[in-house]
């Protein structure tokens, strides 16, 4: 199970711009990378999503307290056997393009999200049988069994809905000029320089929209985000270092929002594909000893700056589903050293830990590393670029990894997701309100089998 | 002459072949599969298989070579995995940006280092001299990720005279585009003025110690016309072939300086390109880079003829 980074972006920010802006506003965003392309079917970054929300309306949204509410649908049911779920959409909707969303394209998108070749919304989608036209503002999904997480699937990239027209015509190079439904449309992209989006006159909800202009920059760097956003070449950038934000804490032209993020990053072991069975892949008590051997809070302390919040489930201690009753441990050397007695291995147990190249990745690992050390494990670390990453935890190359959050992983700290934004700039535009979030991130319902076949009440 | 120029010519041919087929044998070497690092979080086995088959991974890689070939000697380099953009879109995108950069870069380090290594050369043994070199040895030694992010904390945000980062293209707005790349060319030309520097002293010094500036200086001529007409012009000569092939480096991308910058040009494209196994981009880059280089060698080869007959064979 990996948990899925939603994205809203700004969605609480673009539309609290109470309207007084005369003159043509733009919006200048900082992203930490060049998102890949901007088609819904196809696009799988982490930062598309945040470009995607200016211009790709979805069925439904997230508000701010991670409700599911409606978008460009108004409702929907679902049927007492969990097997269908008929979705009303709002009427006088238009594509960028002119073109009307009414069930026919709806049923489109979706089937494009199905069929498309290089879709990668196959497997969200993949409890969906077929799509029916019910009348001409109303579509029906028929599921090969009930799946009550499908609903959070289309308030992402599966539920956005793009000109049947346009697609039609560009295929799989629809993403480079891409024709949504959203309060923005696209203008130009530039590879790794800027996207460009200007506002969609005939946007459903267009008395909410008060930006001209959104730009999107790719800048990698994170000091360097932050020197644009301090210069006031950008009004807004995303993922701040936890090192800065006591600097922009300090600095009175900026507005800092953080809410901590649902998913969690953790030290995953590779238990299956060990085939060199170490003592790590076999011995539970290995693994508790390891745990133990690791003080959440000074990870927290020496890496981040105190900013984030030390776990130990896939979900912060605030959280609802958080287990209370199993609580943070704290460290505990000796019984950590007493479980490796019991589990009779010999000293020091080496452990290979694969991290992605990036200071905090690395830094994380290291504090680990000589904090495990004192209990007895010999960790050796290797860190490899992104690209590898994907590919190396797979065969017994790799016993441990540090991931953002899966499977039989130990959790280990809750980031907290951190935006900044220029005061000055942004209160001109808002002249009573400051933005107090600039992105949440949300989950993916639960998807244990007994999970996915209850039916949403 | 004309034999040699053929003969050059020829060369650039079997060159070009030989590093397409090097570049695209050692990326075979990296680890990290494309079809997985575009798939990402979903693994959908045949999502993957599609993308294999569209892309041609699936073949062997001599033919997934011919393939890429057979479409370079027609003109299409193929398309970004990532982004689905053909290549040649991209180089066209990406080359003019790094053009001006990298002449930019150069025609400051040319402003600086040459008359630094000249006014050190004749002031030998003064503080003059050792002022420029202590610069050299500032220029060579600093960091250019380092220098930038300065650069950034005084310019853009102390001062707020120039754009912290970003591009703006020379036809768009030449006054915005000259300070949106002012300060990563001045970085990208420190580092180089200061060897120009190092070399034009080190050219000047063995000319100003030769008979015939010694003959200039007897027959009267000014120290000024002594070192600018007689001296600087023989000693520039292997400073110029440097700078074409500083220039060279130079259009291949900066890589380090470009992404502090944020400016999108050849060593962003590629760097990208490699971390994202995104195979055709770093070809057609590749290819063009080594086209250029190898044309600028050519034309230093020339350029180096043309002043001193005694090479014309």
């Amino acid at each position: 199970m990996s948990l899925m980074r939603l994205t809203i972006l700004a969605s609480a920010l673009l539309t609290s711009l109470a309207g007084t802006a005369q003159s043509q506003t733009t919006l200048r965003i900082g992203i930490a990378e060049d998102p890949d392309i901007l088609d819904p079917s196809i696009g799988r970054t982490y930062v598309g999503r945040i470009v995607f929300s200016a211009f790709c309306d979805k069925l439904f949204d997230i508000d701010e307290k991670l409700n599911i509410v409606p978008q460009l649908a108004l409702s929907y049911e679902t049927s007492a056997d969990g097997k269908a779920m008929t979705i009303k959409l709002r009427p006088n909707v238009k594509f960028h393009d002119g073109e009307p969303l009414d069930a026919e394209a709806a049923k489109f998108s979706i089937e494009r999200h199905m069929t498309l070749p290089t879709s990668f919304r196959k497997s969200e989608l993949a409890s969906v049988d077929h799509v029916e036209v019910v009348d001409p503002l109303t579509i029906k999904l028929v599921l090969k069994t009930p799946y009550s997480p499908l609903i959070t699937q289309l308030t992402d990239r599966s539920g956005m809905m793009v000109s049947p027209k346009a697609a039609k015509e560009a295929g799989d190079k629809f993403g480079l000029h891409p024709v949504c439904a959203g309060p923005y449309k696209f203008v130009e992209r530039v590879q790794q320089d800027r996207m460009v989006f200007e506002k969609f006159a005939d946007y459903w909800n267009k008395d909410n929209i008060h930006i001209d202009r959104i730009v999107f920059q790719p800048i990698v760097d994170a000091t360097v985000r932050l020197a644009n956003l301090k210069s006031g070449a950008l009004d807004l950038i995303e993922r701040v270092l936890a090192t800065d934000i006591k600097d922009v804490r300090a600095d009175p032209r900026l507005v800092l929002s953080t809410a901590p993020e649902l998913g969690y990053q953790g030290l995953t072991i590779n238990i299956a594909n060990d085939k060199a069975k170490g003592p790590l892949s076999q011995s539970a008590k290995v693994r508790q000893a390891l745990s133990l051997s690791i003080d959440r809070e000074a990870i927290n302390q020496v890496v981040f700056n105190g900013e984030f919040t030390p776990g130990n489930q896939w979900v912060s201690p605030t959280h609802p589903y958080y287990q209370k009753s199993f609580p943070v441990p704290g460290r505990d050397i000796a019984k950590a050293k007493a479980l490796l007695k019991e589990a009779g291995v010999s000293l020091p147990v080496t452990i290979d830990y694969m991290v992605p190249k990036g200071t905090e990745y690395e830094a994380v690992a290291q504090v680990v590393q000589s904090m495990a050390a004192e209990a007895g494990f010999g960790i050796k670390i290797r860190a490899v670029e992104f690209a590898t990453t994907f590919k190396q935890p797979r065969p017994a190359n790799s016993r441990c990894f540090r991931s953002p959050g899966a499977a039989g992983s130990i959790p280990t700290a809750i980031p907290t997701s951190s935006c900044a934004a220029r005061r000055r700039r942004m209160t001109e535009v808002i002249p009573t309100q400051t933005p107090t979030s600039c992105w949440k991130r949300g989950e993916r319902h639960p998807t244990s089998t007994s999970a996915r076949r209850s039916t949403p009440s | 002459m004309l034999n040699f120029l053929a003969r050059r010519i020829a060369q650039i041919v079997p060159t070009l072949f030989f590093v397409s087929v090097l570049i695209f044998s050692l990326q075979q070497l990296l680890p990290g599969d494309p079809a997985l690092v575009m798939a990402g979080e979903e693994r959908d086995p045949a999502v993957i298989e599609q993308i294999r088959q569209q892309y041609k991974l699936d073949q062997p890689i001599p033919v997934q070579y011919v393939y890429w070939l057979k479409g370079v000697l027609t003109g299409n380099f193929g398309e970004s995995l990532r982004n689905k953009m053909p290549v040649r879109e991209l180089i066209a995108q990406k080359l003019p940006v790094t053009l001006q950069l990298g002449s930019m870069a150069i025609l400051i380090a040319f402003f600086i280092g040459i008359p630094a290594g000249i006014v050190s050369a004749v002031k030998k043994g003064t503080a003059w001299d050792y002022g420029a070199n202590l610069f050299a040895l500032w220029g060579i030694s600093t960091p250019n990720f380092w220098l930038g992010i300065l650069l950034i904390f005084l310019f853009s945000i102390k001062l707020g005279w120039l754009p912290a980062s970003g591009y703006v293209p020379l036809t768009e707005d030449w006054r915005a585009s000259l300070a949106a790349t002012i300060m990563p060319a001045f970085v990208l030309g420190n580092a180089i003025s200061a060897i120009l520097m190092r070399h034009t002293r080190s050219a000047m010094l063995q000319v100003l110690e030769s008979d015939y500036v010694r003959t200039a200086r007897a027959k009267g001529l000014s120290e000024r016309s002594v070192i600018l007409k007689h001296a600087m012009r023989n000693a520039l000569t292997p400073v110029i072939t440097l700078g074409a092939l500083e220039l060279g480096t130079l259009l291949s991308g900066a890589v380090l300086t470009e992404q502090i910058f944020s400016i999108p040009g050849f060593g962003k494209l590629i760097v990208d390109a490699v971390f994202n196994r995104d195979y055709a981009v770093v070809q057609g880059v590749v290819l063009v880079t080594a086209t250029v280089y190898i044309t600028l060698n050519l034309v230093a080869d020339v350029a180096y003829i043309l002043v001193n007959p005694r090479l014309r064979g």
